[in-house]
């Protein structure tokens, strides 16, 4: 016997040994699992998100099975998803309204001027700690993607120093909301199409000296459709919670004198062509 | 005078080479459960736990598998060291597992991934390694085992009772979180380089 053999033999011994112990302590402390928690996280999307406020898909898994909590409770999973799983356990899927992010401010670089040069951490907490950031405007966007890095699920795209929302891709789970220091992202329903871009309680002159399309809060809009919209502080706002929401048609002819009154998808539009320029 | 012996052996893995704030291992759970105090005390238990038995058995191993007799031949697989340790290791991390999961299940929820991140967790085969490095012998090892996990429960729950502590401070955003715990566990460790010289 030489050394090599000494050393597989003596690898191969203890390694079975140990197996064959792992074996019989799986045996003899063995726990029944409920199986239909293991079929829950595979039906939920496993991302881990936290969207649902428990700690991971799994915990929400345990917390269905143990009738805590509702498959809708779940943001980020689909309706047949939804609908799979309440057949799964036979229970009431309940209901849920989707819901998007949405950054509140359309201040991108070519909106808003440079007030100071700002070169320190690229983190949106950083850099409104010292100051406020590199942009005119002390409520809007600081453009320095924290919200972007926050999001799981790659929602968030930064064009032209703004954050803009992709509501096809966003599953409302709020990871953006808290991070944002200005407090600029809220989820609204998806089903709301229109959204007042922007968040400064400032005097309208003060905002007009920092941003070219700012709310002026002129209630051009709210005197048009006071269901839709109200005015408060300066700065107009859909009113979410309203029975009626605006459609982007409503936006045409209302005709916001500073733009910042837009349709989600004319804001994306309005955004890419200016970043492109 | 032997008890000296081991009391030097005790004070040296608990205070002067600490696992973690001297030798800089098992930082992973060091950060990742010392969020609060109850997980980290069980984590620290389980630590214990898992160093004590993997020194004995890896002690043992050292002694008597490595360097085996046949006849009139010597064996010397030295080489094979780290490869059996981490067996031994791997294999016992999964018992305790399974043998946890039945008797503490809240135990077992409350470490969570930590558990089987025991397997990779530096600071035992740290801990067997330098064991056998010392020719400590089967007993001896044992109780460095026993200690250098003594060692780890101490930083670990002095950690995160200042984390604890540190979650009511008003502390600046860009702090917050992974950063200010980061510069604690450095201001900590060089609290524990002033025992160096003790023995």
């Amino acid at each position: 016997m030489n050394t090599l053999e000494a050393a597989v033999l003596l690898m191969g011994v203890t390694g079975g040994i140990l197996g064959v112990v792992i074996a019989l302590a799986a045996r003899f402390f063995r726990v029944a699992h409920d199986p239909r928690v293991e079929l829950l996280i595979e039906l939920l999307p496993n991302a881990n998100c936290g969207g649902c406020g428990k700690a991971g898909c799994a915990d929400l898994a345990r917390a269905i099975v143990a009738g805590e909590a509702k498959p809708s409770d779940c943001p980020v999973s689909s309706r047949e998803a939804i609908a799979s799983m309440s057949s799964l356990l036979g229970i009431d899927p309940g209901v849920a309204e989707k819901k998007v992010a949405v950054v509140r401010c359309n201040g991108d670089a070519l909106h808003t001027k440079v007030a100071v040069n700002y070169n320190g951490v690229s983190d949106c907490a950083s850099a409104a700690l010292v100051g406020g950031g590199p942009k005119s405007c002390n409520y809007g966007c600081l453009g320095l993607s924290s919200c972007a890095r926050a999001c799981p699920f790659g929602a968030i795209e930064m064009l032209k120093n703004l954050a803009v929302v992709h509501p096809e891709l966003c599953v409302g789970c709020g990871k953006c909301v808290s991070v944002c220091p200005r407090g600029l992202i809220t989820l609204v329903p998806a089903s709301a199409q229109v959204h007042v871009y922007c968040n400064s309680p400032a005097r309208a002159a003060v905002k007009r000296k920092n941003c070219a399309s700012p709310c002026l809060g002129c209630r051009k809009c709210e005197r048009q459709s006071p269901d839709s919209f109200e005015v408060v502080n300066n700065l107009a706002r859909v009113k979410y919670s309203s029975g009626t929401l605006p459609t982007p048609e409503l936006v045409e002819a209302i005709g916001c004198p500073t733009k910042c009154l837009r349709s989600v998808s004319g804001h994306l539009e309005q955004e890419r062509k200016e970043a492109h320029e | 005078m032997e008890y000296l012996e081991y009391v030097k052996l005790a004070l040296g893995a608990v205070l002067v080479y600490n696992f973690v704030l001297a030798r800089f291992l098992g930082i992973c759970p060091f950060l990742g459960v010392s969020k609060r105090l109850g997980t980290a005390l069980g984590m620290s238990g389980a630590v214990i736990f898992v160093m004590t038995i993997a020194c004995a058995i890896t002690a043992a191993i050292n002694q008597y598998l490595l360097n085996f007799r046949w006849g009139e031949k010597r064996f010397d697989l030295t080489f094979l060291q780290i490869l059996i340790f981490i067996l031994v290791i791997a294999a016992l991390v999964q018992i305790i597992e399974i043998v946890l999961q039945k008797i503490s299940p809240v135990l077992y929820r409350a470490l969570g991934i930590y558990l089987p991140l025991i397997t990779t967790n530096c600071a035992v085969l740290g801990s067997a390694t330098l064991g056998a490095q010392m020719q400590y012998s089967v007993f001896k090892s044992t109780l460095f085992g026993f200690f250098s996990g003594v060692g780890f429960a101490l930083a670990l729950v002095l950690f995160s009772s200042l984390r604890e502590r540190l979650e009511l401070a008003d502390i600046p955003r860009p702090f917050q979180g992974t950063a200010i715990a980061l510069i604690t566990a450095g201001i900590l460790a060089m609290v524990f380089i002033g025992f160096s010289g003790l023995c």
